[in-house]
C-alpha cells in the first residue's frame, strides 16, 4: 500500500476531476429527462416510440458511444464534453421512463382539486405534478447517479482522465495498488453521492418526514 | 470521417482471416454466451433456491447494489494484473458481471409467483419440490427469461471493454484504430458493435416473445 500513501494527491486530484464529469452529466440528465418524462406523461401516443427509443439507446455500448458521437458532431473524442454529453444520453435513456411514471404515480385526487381551484396546467406542473414526483423520479435519480459515476471510468481508455486513469495508469504499469485505489474510491463516491441524493429527497419533500 | 468508417466496413477485405470482422464477430458472441451461461448456471439454481426458501434476500439486493457501483473497466484491469493478460481475466469480470441481474431475475421470478396459491398447493400436500415445480417455476419463467436477456445485452456491451486487456472480440479494432490513428477502423468498429447490441436486443425480443407465448 506504499503507493496509496504516496499518490494521495494525484488520487485526490482524478477524483475531483472525475466529480466534475459525473454532476453536470447527471445534472443534464435529469433537466433533459423530466420534461421528456411529462410529454410521455401527457401525449400517450409520444410514449411508446420515446420509451423504446431510449430504451434501444441504453442498450449500446458507452464506449461505441464516446468514439461515435463526438465523430458524428465534429467535436474532440478527448474532451470532457465528450464525456458529459455522451454520460447525460445513457442517464436520460435510464430516467425517462422513470419520470413518466412519476408523474403517472401523482394521485388524480390531488390534481384534481388543483384543477378546481382554478390552477392553470403550468402552476400545477409546478407547484403539484412536478413536487410529488420527486419520491418515484428520485429513485430513478439514484440509479444515474450510480451507474453514471461507474461509467466516468471508462473514459480512460480514451484518454479522459478520470479515476478510470488509476486503472488504465495501473494496468500499463503493472500496480496493483493503483487499480485497487480506483476501485474502492470509485464505489466510495457512488455511495456518497446515493447518501446526497436520500439527503436532497428529504429536503425536497418535507411533508413524507414527519411519517418517517 | 463516417464515410471512411463506412468504406472500411464495405471492404471485404476486411471481413475473413484471423483477425477479421467475422472472427471478431465471432469471438464477441461466445464469449458472451460462454460468460452468461458460466454465471447462469450457478445465479439461477441460487435465486430459485432464495425465492423458495426466503432466505438470503440480503444477497440480491447487495450483489445488484454493488454491481451497479463496481466499474467494470476497474474489473477487467485489476483481473488482468492478477491473471495475465489472456482470456481469464475478462471470463471472470465479465462472470461477475452477469451474476447479479440472474440472480435477481430467478429470484424476483420465483417470489413473483402467487402466494393464495402457493399455500394452497402446501395445503393439499404437495411438498416443497412439487410446489417449485409446478407453482413456483412456472411463475418464475417469463421473468427469468426477461432477465437473460437484459444479462446477455449487458455482457455484449461490456465485451467491447473487454478489449482493452485481452485479444478478443469487436471491440479490438476500437483499440487498434485508436492506437494506430486509423479512425475509419475505430469508428467501423464502434459502428459493428452498435449495430451488433441493436440487432441482439431485436432478436432477443423476439425470442422473448415466442418463449412467453409457448408458456401462456
Amino acid at each position: 500500500m506504499n503507493w496509496v500513501s504516496q499518490n494521495m494527491d494525484l488520487a485526490l486530484g482524478l477524483l475531483l476531476t472525475h466529480l466534475s464529469l459525473a454532476v453536470p452529466a447527471i445534472v443534464l440528465a435529469v433537466l433533459v429527462a423530466v420534461p421528456l418524462g411529462w410529454l410521455a406523461h401527457r401525449k400517450r401516443r409520444v410514449r411508446g416510440p420515446l420509451l423504446t427509443g431510449v430504451g434501444l439507446l441504453y442498450a449500446v455500448p458507452s464506449l461505441a458511444l464516446f468514439i461515435l458521437v463526438p465523430s458524428l458532431f465534429g467535436f474532440s473524442i478527448r474532451s470532457s464534453a465528450n464525456i458529459i454529453i455522451v454520460l447525460a444520453i445513457y442517464g436520460v435513456a435510464i430516467l425517462v421512463r422513470t419520470c413518466a411514471d412519476a408523474f403517472d404515480a401523482v394521485p388524480a385526487d390531488v390534481r384534481q382539486a388543483a384543477d378546481a381551484l382554478g390552477y392553470s396546467t403550468w402552476k400545477r406542473f409546478w407547484s403539484v405534478d412536478l413536487p410529488l414526483s420527486v419520491p418515484v423520479t428520485m429513485a430513478g435519480v439514484r440509479v444515474v447517479v450510480v451507474s453514471t459515476v461507474s461509467l466516468v471510468t471508462v473514459g480512460s481508455v480514451i484518454g479522459v482522465q478520470s479515476l478510470g486513469t488509476l486503472f488504465t495508469d495501473g494496468f500499463q504499469r503493472g500496480i496493483i495498488p493503483e487499480v485497487l485505489t480506483g476501485l474502492v474510491l470509485t464505489v466510495l463516491l457512488a455511495v456518497a453521492m446515493d447518501v446526497l441524493c436520500v439527503l436532497i429527497e428529504r429536503a425536497l419533500t418535507p411533508w413524507n418526514r414527519r411519517r418517517a | 470521417m463516417i464515410t471512411s468508417a463506412f468504406a472500411w466496413i464495405a471492404d471485404a477485405a476486411n471481413w475473413g482471416g484471423d483477425a477479421g470482422i467475422w472472427m471478431r464477430l465471432l469471438q464477441h458472441l461466445g464469449v458472451t454466451g460462454l460468460v452468461v451461461l458460466a454465471a447462469a448456471v450457478v445465479a439461477v439454481p441460487a435465486g430459485i433456491a432464495i425465492g423458495h426458501t426466503g432466505k438470503g434476500r440480503a444477497l440480491v439486493t447487495f450483489t445488484s447494489g454493488a454491481a451497479r457501483a463496481l466499474p467494470t473497466l476497474g474489473l477487467l484491469t485489476l483481473f488482468a494484473l492478477a491473471l495475465g493478460i489472456g482470456l481469464a481475466a475478462p471470463f471472470w469480470a465479465l462472470v461477475i458481471l452477469a451474476f447479479p441481474p440472474l440472480l435477481a431475475a430467478a429470484y424476483s421470478g420465483v417470489e413473483s409467483a402467487d402466494k393464495v396459491t402457493v399455500d394452497a398447493s402446501r395445503a393439499i400436500g404437495m411438498t416443497g419440490m412439487q410446489v417449485l415445480r409446478h407453482v413456483e417455476l412456472p411463475a418464475a419463467f417469463p421473468i427469468l427469461v426477461g432477465g437473460l436477456r437484459s444479462t446477455v445485452l449487458q455482457v455484449a456491451s461490456t465485451a467491447t471493454l473487454a478489449a482493452y486487456t485481452a485479444d478478443i472480440g469487436l471491440g479490438r479494432f476500437l483499440f487498434v484504430g485508436m492506437k494506430t490513428n486509423h479512425y475509419e477502423v475505430m469508428i467501423g468498429g464502434a459502428l459493428l458493435v452498435v449495430v451488433l447490441t441493436l440487432v441482439l436486443d431485436v432478436v432477443l425480443a423476439l425470442c422473448q416473445k415466442a418463449v412467453e407465448r409457448r408458456a401462456g
